[in-house]
């Protein structure tokens, strides 16, 4: 019940676009069509939670237990950056059908700061690996939502009439803060569910 | 100097969405961001110009944002130590100054084909229109939500609109100071 919890926090109530601003460069950049949008937050979903995975063991067994915590920024993002090389590499060989469908996206996802947010998240939160991987994996999901909604109201959006110095990033700016405001009325079903599965 | 205005990166290159709309809650947090950014900014500039001839061609990304991190490891340090209370107001957004692509895109396209004094420079002037842009965001939005500016009080708080502190209010703002700026930029 716990996992199902974070699950549903972290899509909805802590959005990580509308509610946390992380990744929000992905967001605004590839949303342009709902079929890019998608892949984008596979390709998310996927790196993230292997990255939590790996930065999470590196933290505890070796980070840790050599008391070189101070080094963790320099180190998450540098493991992050070799995995996304790795998991393109390993992608191409294994399955091409994935790679052409993530392929494009995969060296975008370094600068994306969801992953390295995240994995920094995990370890501040005290999280075991179980609920760190759990935690990753729908903060992904709830990524690749607000993404694909708001990829679906930009196509809509180019056949409308939008004045003139409103046109292009600053129209979508606007909609994005109504999808935040859509998304602000999930807020306290966190604690609603959390008395209902008896956990408070 | 062309970073303030006419590249300005928050509202003209959107660059670093993530900090601008994520620690811009009122004026004095924008601008400490706005600032922080701006110190890695000008020291990896600096060292990265001095150092562009040693790196190989091949390991150019990897050894910038190895300089990049490493300063943001040390103003962590540096804002631990003497200024707590804000290093725990960004939170998370400090360390998150390793991916903000202002930094990493001024250092390929500017600090690596230029000699260091001008780097410094360029740093500045980046680092100032970042600076700016996010204290005028986050000035913006401290009045309409709060009635304050810095903390002084312009107007009773009954009259501030909560929703311009909390996230819809930061993507809304700065899509119309996006447009004013457009706007201000044609004419």
């Amino acid at each position: 019940m716990e996992y199902l919890l974070i699950f549903i926090t972290a899509i909805f109530v802590n959005n990580v676009v509308f509610s946390q601003f992380l990744g929000i460069c992905p967001f605004l950049g590839v949303s342009k069509k709902v079929e890019t949008a998608a892949g984008m937050g596979a390709a998310v979903a996927f790196v993230l939670t292997i990255a939590t995975i790996v930065t999470y063991l590196i933290q505890i067994y070796v980070l840790d237990a050599n008391g070189l915590g101070y080094l963790q920024t320099i180190t998450f993002i540098l493991v992050i950056a070799a995995l996304v090389q790795m998991v393109e590499i390993v992608l191409k060989k294994v399955s091409p059908a994935l790679y052409q469908a993530l392929g494009v996206f995969l060296p975008l996802i370094t600068t994306n700061c969801c992953i390295l947010g995240v994995a920094i998240l995990v370890i501040q939160k005290q999280y075991d690996l179980l609920t760190g991987v759990v935690y990753a994996f729908s903060t992904a999901l709830g990524f690749a939502l607000a993404l694909i909604i708001f990829a679906g109201i930009r196509e809509q959006l180019s056949l409308v009439n939008v004045p003139k110095g409103m046109q292009g990033m600053s129209i979508a700016l606007v909609v994005a803060g109504l999808l935040a405001m859509a998304f602000m009325g999930f807020s306290g079903v966190d604690g609603g569910l959390s008395v209902l599965f008896g956990l408070k | 100097m062309n970073g303030i205005i006419k590249e300005n990166p928050t509202f003209v290159l959107l660059l670093g969405m993530c900090p601008t709309l994520g620690t811009t809650s009122s004026a004095i947090n924008g601008m400490s961001m706005g600032l922080a950014t701006m110190f890695v900014l000008i020291l990896s500039n600096l060292v990265i110009s001095l150092i562009k001839n040693l790196i190989p061609d091949m390991v150019r990304i990897p050894s910038f944002i190895v300089v990049i991190a490493s300063f943001v490891t040390l103003l962590q340090m540096l804002m631990q130590a003497y200024l707590p209370d804000i290093y725990a107001t960004l939170g998370l957004f400090i360390p998150l100054i390793v991916v903000n692509c202002i930094i990493l895109g001024r250092a390929e396209a500017f600090a690596a084909k230029n000699g260091p004094i001008a780097s410094i420079f360029d740093g500045i002037g980046m680092g100032l229109g970042f600076t700016i842009a996010l204290t005028v965001l986050g000035a913006v939005r401290e009045i309409l939500g709060t009635g304050k500016l810095f903390g002084l009080t312009l107007m009773p708080e009954e009259y501030g609109m909560l929703v311009f502190v909390l996230a819809p209010g930061a993507f809304i703002v700065l899509g119309y100071l996006i447009a004013i700026v457009n706007k201000m930029r044609k004419a």
